[in-house]
């Protein structure tokens, strides 16, 4: 399919998508926020694994933010192209960001610093946390536009 | 016949009961990974198609369509780290 035509207009699927990337701000927003509980979670696994777990722990956060940029950069990069490239480009980037992951796993996994439950449970916990976070001001944006943070920063 | 059995036999090693646990551990660990990273795979694919189905007939609702849809690309991809969590701690 090609050319859809829908209420009357015809929209092209090879057309660019205009305007601003938004899950680009969303996922630099989960990246600082990811940034701010970092020493936390670090300090969190280094009390419950140990030192091992403390390394285990950064390396896990920092897998799981470079996986939001990374995300969020094939959208935005795509979406700029067609809408058929950006489908495309979300499936496939899926695929090669799962193989990412596994790679970046697999090279460390018998490293002395490693621990796997600790590297495991960081991943989960990390993303589910940053999303389910910024799944809030999303959903507050949409709901009330007026809660926006950044529109309250203007009126200042 | 009884020739290829008998030279299957000689070459086969021995496996001890530790091996065969390992063995089996890695195979359901692949499984795991393997099934946990297909149902993620066609949410995705859902997510994605309605999407942009919805960004074809509203294109001026497109940015609040896009923000939805990587939330929902995450969180679906989640299911998919989980089914990677296990993977890596039965056998990697």
């Amino acid at each position: 399919m090609n050319d859809a035509s829908l209420n009357g207009t015809a929209f092209s699927m090879s057309a660019p998508l205009a305007g601003p990337a938004p899950e680009v701000a969303v996922s630099n927003d989960m990246v600082k926020r990811g940034l701010v509980v970092a020493p936390l979670l670090i300090a969190v696994c280094g009390f419950i694994w140990g030192l091992d777990g403390a390394w285990s722990c950064a390396y896990a956060i920092a897998i799981v933010l470079i996986n939001f940029a990374l995300a969020s950069g094939i959208v935005a990069v795509t979406a700029r192209i067609s809408l058929t490239l950006m489908m495309a480009s979300i499936l496939i980037g899926y695929i090669l960001r799962l193989g990412l992951i596994f790679l970046a796993v697999y090279l460390v996994k018998d490293a002395s610093w490693i621990s796997l439950p600790a590297l495991g449970a960081t991943i989960i916990f990390t993303h589910l946390g940053l999303l389910v976070w910024e799944m809030k001001y999303v959903a507050m944006s949409l709901a009330y536009p007026g809660l926006k943070p950044s529109t309250q920063a203007s009126k200042k | 016949m009884e020739a290829i059995v008998r030279l299957i036999a000689a070459t086969a090693p021995v496996q001890t009961p530790d091996e065969i646990k390992a063995a089996n551990a890695a195979i359901g660990a692949g499984f795991a990974y393997g099934l946990a990273a297909i149902g993620p795979g066609i949410g995705i694919g859902f997510v994605v198609g309605k999407a942009i189905e919805a960004m074809a007939r509203q294109p001026e609702a497109a940015g609040m369509v896009r923000t939805t849809m990587f939330l929902g690309i995450a969180f679906t991809e989640a299911l998919a780290l989980i089914g990677f969590v296990v993977f890596i701690l039965l056998g990697l």
